[in-house]
């Protein structure tokens, strides 16, 4: 009797059957499976990353040790990617480049995605002249070319990797508002967010509970892709010499430099050309493929 | 030409470009207010008197409110008036008048090879959706977006400007010296912008042409009979001419952008070199002039493709 006695006590019908989903490692293991060429992206991102943490652990020389009895110098085994013009092996300034891009791009993205979506979310789901005020401020800075606008700012606040990343981070932030604005604007009418109101949760509560974890997917995706055009803002400011500044290396500054010698040793702007295409590359694939698996209707 | 319903568009969108427009040009004037420090102190140079301070700061308005200082200098700027370069001391408006068509021409160069080469391929990807040309066409635009256009210019100038001089490396002619010699002298710019701009064409144009393609109304064509290549080219290519005007007006900006680094391989004097050389100088008024005209070109881009856009679909003009 004494078995069957706690079972009589239980509540039925109140708990809703939990529904067995896969967990986040079992789901991202078949996302992978199914798109191998995600995957590979993935796996190099998952390099470019480690490099740019464990640079100095993974570079077989100091990036900015000059050596000037080995200018110039083609591959060898001492110097897998040759030397550049000072005698700096070509193969660890391209590692150190990688921490360089890495974190350019995690800056800018990173203070795009602080300002953007808090606006965003604010716009969507205020709505009314706030919303109007909103949108017309994302349309002016929708209107500044990025590069344009970080040559500019760079140019007032001071000349640097920070400064210049910091400014694309800010030109870049209305595209994720906007993309945070109408997934908010959608969802503010759901009947979740509604009965959220009817208990008297308090607007904070609701965007922070509700709108702002079903927005994340399309924002996750825009982040990826943004990655990679921030990779390539870096490449761009560091080779217009507002970027990275000598002797630290950078992919783009490496190019800038290769490119006085191109005429000599043509090799020596290939490599860091083709980190960056890579990495870049990686960044789209692995950012499309999230699409595609986050919205099966973008599949064709 | 325009009904009532699109000039009534037409006005409201007119309206809404000006206060973008507005914030646009207050924001380029508070940039160099973010400049730290005196800017009376820095246009007066090194040991300027006190009262030499003074005068600057009353001969350029510097002692006024900020929101009237603003005010003067839009006055001035609609007038033709963007100060002088601290350096040469040329009118910014005249150094901008010289250098801003040269980069226009080579934006334009690029953007036409990238619509005459990425339509082609984006059809041809569409009309073979999943087979082999289309994941040629679509492997290739990934890389061509992913290519950073500087680096693929310098490889141009080394294979052939450099090892083969089947192109000038450097330089620059006015098209309205020498329409033919400007051609050959834009061309490798243009092919280095246009690697990335085929690319965003031939991608969104396979994209939207195959959504078109597996809608109901194009099922329902098929069924009644007509053939593949008549509903891909008399029906699929209208419904899509809507997107392709936004990537085209999408893509006029970004190579705007794109331009400027290219200009520096090439040594192009444009706006990229007038920028970035600025920048480096520190010669303020021009970076402000510079970025006030291309922000402006920018909106204007915007706002002729909203009309387009209503004279092509005119369901737009309704919303």
């Amino acid at each position: 009797m004494n078995d069957t006695a706690p079972s009589q006590s239980q509540p039925t019908g109140v708990i809703a059957p939990r529904i067995d989903r896969p967990g986040f490692f079992t789901r991202l293991l078949h996302w992978l499976i199914d798109d191998p060429i995600a995957a590979i992206g993935l796996a190099v991102l998952i390099v470019i990353f480690s490099c740019a943490i464990f640079a100095d652990q993974i570079a077989p020389y100091d990036p900015t040790l000059q050596d000037y009895a080995a200018m110039l110098e083609p591959p060898s085994s001492a110097h897998l990617l040759g030397t550049d013009d000072l005698g700096r092996d070509v193969f660890s300034r391209l590692i150190h480049g990688a921490t360089a891009s890495v974190y350019a791009a995690v800056l800018a993205v990173g203070v795009a995605t602080a300002l953007g979506v808090p606006v965003g979310l604010i716009a969507g789901y205020t709505g009314g002249w706030v919303d109007e005020v909103i949108s017309r401020i994302l349309d002016t800075f929708l209107s500044f070319p990025a590069i344009v606008l970080a040559i500019a700012v760079t140019g007032v606040l001071g000349i640097g990797l920070t400064n210049a990343m910091l400014s694309v981070g800010i030109v870049f932030a209305p595209q994720l508002a906007r993309l945070v604005r109408a997934r908010a604007l959608v969802l503010k009418q759901e009947l979740y967010v509604e009965a959220s109101q009817c208990f008297g949760a308090s607007s904070g509560w609701i965007l922070l509970r509700h709108i702002l974890p079903n927005a994340i997917q399309p924002v996750l995706v825009q982040i990826t892709l943004l990655m990679a055009v921030a990779l390539l803002a870096e490449a761009s400011l560091s080779f217009l010499g507002l970027g990275m500044q000598p002797p630290d290396p950078s992919w783009g500054s490496m190019i800038a430099r290769a490119y006085i010698y191109a005429q000599i040793s043509p090799a020596q702007m290939y490599a860091p050309g083709i980190a960056i295409l890579v990495t870049a590359l990686a960044f789209n694939t692995v950012g499309e493929s999230l699409r595609e698996a986050l919205d099966p209707t973008s599949r064709h | 030409m325009l009904n009532t319903v699109q000039r009534k568009m037409l006005t409201r969108r007119l309206l809404q470009a000006i206060p973008v427009l507005l914030l646009a040009t207050f924001s380029v004037f508070m940039l160099l207010k973010l400049l730290p420090g005196d800017v009376a102190i820095t246009l007066a140079g090194e040991n300027a008197t006190v009262e030499r301070i003074e005068e600057i700061r009353r001969l350029k308005g510097l002692d006024q409110p900020l929101i009237v200082q603003y005010g003067q200098w839009v006055w001035g700027a609609v007038q033709g008036d963007l100060s002088e370069s601290l350096l040469s001391g040329e009118p910014v408006a005249t150094t901008l008048a010289r250098v801003f068509p040269n980069t226009l021409f080579i934006v334009l160069y690029a953007v036409t090879l990238s619509v005459l080469i990425g339509v082609p391929l984006g059809i041809l990807a569409a009309s073979r959706s999943g087979g082999f040309s289309d994941k040629l066409v679509m492997v290739l635009s990934s890389v061509g977006v992913a290519l950073p256009n500087f680096w693929i210019a310098m490889i141009f100038v080394v294979v052939f400007a450099l090892n083969r001089s089947w192109f000038p490396a450097t330089g620059f002619v006015s098209p309205f010296e020498n329409p033919l010699e400007a051609l050959w002298y834009a061309t490798l710019p243009a092919v280095a912008l246009a690697a990335s701009g085929m690319a965003e064409v031939a991608r969104q144009l396979r994209s939207s042409l195959v959504e078109t393609l597996h809608s109901q109304h194009f099922r329902t064509l098929h069924a009644k009979g007509l053939p593949f290549r008549s509903i891909l080219w008399k029906h699929g290519l209208r419904n899509v001419s809507v997107n392709l005007l936004t990537v085209i007006s999408l893509l006029i900006n970004r190579t705007l952008a794109a331009t400027v680094v290219v200009e520096i391989v090439f040594a192009i004097p444009g706006m990229g070199n007038t920028i970035v050389n600025a920048t480096l100088q520190r010669d303020f008024p021009v970076v402000q002039g510079a970025v006030l005209v291309m922000v402006v070109t920018v909106i204007t881009v915007n706002l002729i493709t909203d009309v387009l856009y209503s004279i092509l679909d005119p369901r737009i003009a309704q919303r």
